[in-house]
């Protein structure tokens, strides 16, 4: 019998590719994260336009301001497809069946979240394009449109290694829904509907200054509103890396107790 | 074949507690030899889950020792893994992939490689009945194709020893015949040893060359289902007065026949007879003297029920309703 190596990236491979499979076989997984962004999108541009009449305000489009936040959002619902696939293989017992295998643990978690960054890769396409085809000019140009897919990427996989972290802890899909809306917290205290120095309420715009996911949207928007801006970019590259690396330690940790063998 | 290496599993005082509950596994002593079908049978909670996770390394024993192939499963995990195939519990499956994908990622898995991959899907398939169905979802597939696919996973790396844990609990008896037959197969044909938890008097009977008893987590019988129900050795007389009135009496009678047992059915009395060679017609002849009337009368051959019954003083079927199984906790890897 060909035994060829099980390297971690045939493990990996074939682990995303299923994790993408699941999501792709799964309709509603796929057109609420496509759909709800572009429709609150659509609320907030039409409803929020007058913003762009306060002075300061740093364009005259609200769209082009607004169209960062799908791409956070997207990101956020990458927690929770990436912790609920998690958690239903545990109460299902497919951990099981693969901690059986020659399966690194390690492979488990990086093809879970490659499958997540495939739909987020393509939840980005989507709203770039929307943007454009409603009129938004990305300052940044092409490369910058890139740029903005790749942070979309980043933030995706941050989120998702959260999720997969509370479903590896908890071990329940109810558990991982229980946390999504916590994230949405997060983004409604940001700076996604005004910027931080037009907020007009000193303990809002206290929150949103502390909150990391108001540097996420911000470096996003740079790249649509401003061009070229290396410390916003910088500091949203650096935060999301941030969340992937904390969140991919607490996952990792969870991992043995979750898949225990000896 | 595989019959020239060590196939074997061993346990002694095999201990697994858990943090809220009692010794879900209390000391268990087993020998399964090469090729053998070890039939571990038991009510709900009885300890033989626990039992299996702690073969196939997936829980550390609190106590004792195991080696399964030869491997110790604490200190040799990996190489117990690489020789031994399961089929746990529940069929543990991915409802949105097909039977195909399952088996070529459980094979990615374990390293098998391309064409070989591809080759061994369509024998496993071909195996267990799967063909027509192997790209369907299995969200579609029954209960039955359920477990022949869990079947299938558990033997694409060719394991040694297959565990099979209530393999065909909830089957029709079709499926569950079919699933008979293939486990052995795998044991008469491929030398595979297997051991197979069951609550089926019968799937233990029928299949296992040996049996185990357990209850409460401890093994309270072992032997060939022959040996085991030769012990017990006389048939049991069950009656069912006309009157319940007449339930004393006709005990009275039967009890000059042999011992007071338990009976399958309320409102009957059931006595072990004394001899071996059945005389039921001289039971109802001594009824008939008592001008006692019956609404059934039955006799039945030793049969593992009433080695449970005998070692527990319970019947298996309901035994398990009385305490739920203690859910194992996950343990901290060793390695």
């Amino acid at each position: 019998m060909t035994v060829v190596s099980s390297g971690l990236a045939v493990q990996v491979g074939y682990l995303a590719r299923r994790s993408v499979i699941r999501t792709l076989r799964q309709p509603a997984a796929v057109f609420f994260p496509l759909v709800f962004p572009v429709l609150l999108l659509a609320v907030n541009s039409g409803g929020l336009k007058a913003e762009t009449n306060l002075p300061g305000f740093p364009t005259d489009s609200f769209l082009a301001f607004a169209l960062a936040v799908p791409f956070i959002q997207g990101g956020l619902f990458a927690t929770g497809n990436a912790g609920i696939d998690v958690a239903k293989d545990i109460q299902t017992g497919f951990l099981n069946r693969l901690a059986l295998t020659p399966m690194r643990g390690v492979a488990l978690l990086l093809g879970e979240l490659g499958g997540v960054m495939g739909l987020a890769l393509i939840q980005a396409i989507f709203y770039l394009v929307i943007g454009l085809v409603f009129g938004v000019r990305l300052e940044s140009g092409i490369a910058g449109g890139l740029v903005m897919i790749a942070l979309a990427a980043v933030i995706a996989l941050g989120f998702a290694a959260f999720g997969a972290y509370a479903a590896l802890r908890t071990g329940s899909t109810e558990a991982v829904n229980g946390i999504f809306p916590v994230f949405f917290v997060f983004l409604f205290i940001s700076s996604m509907n005004i910027p931080r120095n037009l907020m007009g309420t000193d303990w809002f715009r206290w929150c949103a200054t502390a909150n990391p996911v108001s540097y996420l949207i911000e470096g996003m928007r740079s790249l649509i509103i401003t061009g070229w801006d290396g410390q916003a970019l910088g500091l949203a590259f650096g935060i999301g890396i941030g969340v992937i690396v904390v969140g991919f330690a607490l996952a990792a940790a969870a991992l043995p107790e979750r898949m225990a063998r000896t | 074949m595989v019959q020239d290496r060590d196939n074997s599993i061993v346990a002694e005082g095999l201990v697994r507690e858990f943090k809220k509950g009692p010794r879900a596994v209390d000391g268990i002593d087993l020998r399964v030899d090469s090729g053998e079908i070890y039939g571990f049978l038991g009510p709900n909670g009885a300890g033989k889950s626990t039992t299996v996770l702690m073969l196939t390394t997936l829980l550390p024993p609190t106590a004792g020792t195991a080696r399964v192939a030869g491997y110790d499963v604490v200190k040799e995990g990996p190489k117990v893994r690489k020789a031994i195939g399961a089929a746990l519990q529940e069929a543990a499956l991915d409802p949105l992939l097909t039977g195909r994908e399952h088996l070529r990622l459980q094979m990615a898995m374990h390293g098998i490689g391309g064409e070989e991959r591809k080759r061994r899907a369509d024998e496993l398939l071909e195996r267990v009945g799967l063909t027509e169905a192997a790209d369907r979802k299995v969200n579609g597939y029954s209960g039955g194709m359920k477990r022949r696919l869990d079947l299938a996973l558990a033997l694409v790396h060719r394991p040694r020893i297959l565990f099979l844990d209530e393999p065909t609990t909830g089957l029709d008896p079709q499926s569950r015949a079919a699933l008979w037959e293939e486990v052995g197969r795998l044991a008469r044909q491929d030398g595979v040893t297997v051991f197979l938890t069951t609550q089926y008097l019968e799937e233990a009977d029928v299949l296992a060359d040996r049996v185990g008893i357990i209850d409460h987590g401890r093994i309270v019988a072992e032997g060939t289902p022959e040996q085991l129900k030769a012990e017990i050795g006389c048939s049991t007389v069950e009656a069912l007065p006309a009157t319940p009135e007449e339930l004393g009496a006709v005990t009275t009678v039967l009890e000059r026949f042999g011992t007071r047992t338990t009976g399958f059915s309320p409102g009957t009395v059931a006595v072990q007879l004394a001899t071996s060679d059945g005389n039921l017609a001289d039971i109802v002849r001594a009824l008939d003297a008592e001008d006692l009337r019956l609404a059934h009368l039955q006799i039945h051959e030793p049969t593992l029920d009433d080695v449970f019954l005998a070692k527990t003083g319970r019947h298996l079927e309901g035994a398990g309703e009385e305490e739920a199984e203690v859910e194992p906790e996950p343990a901290p890897a060793t390695a």
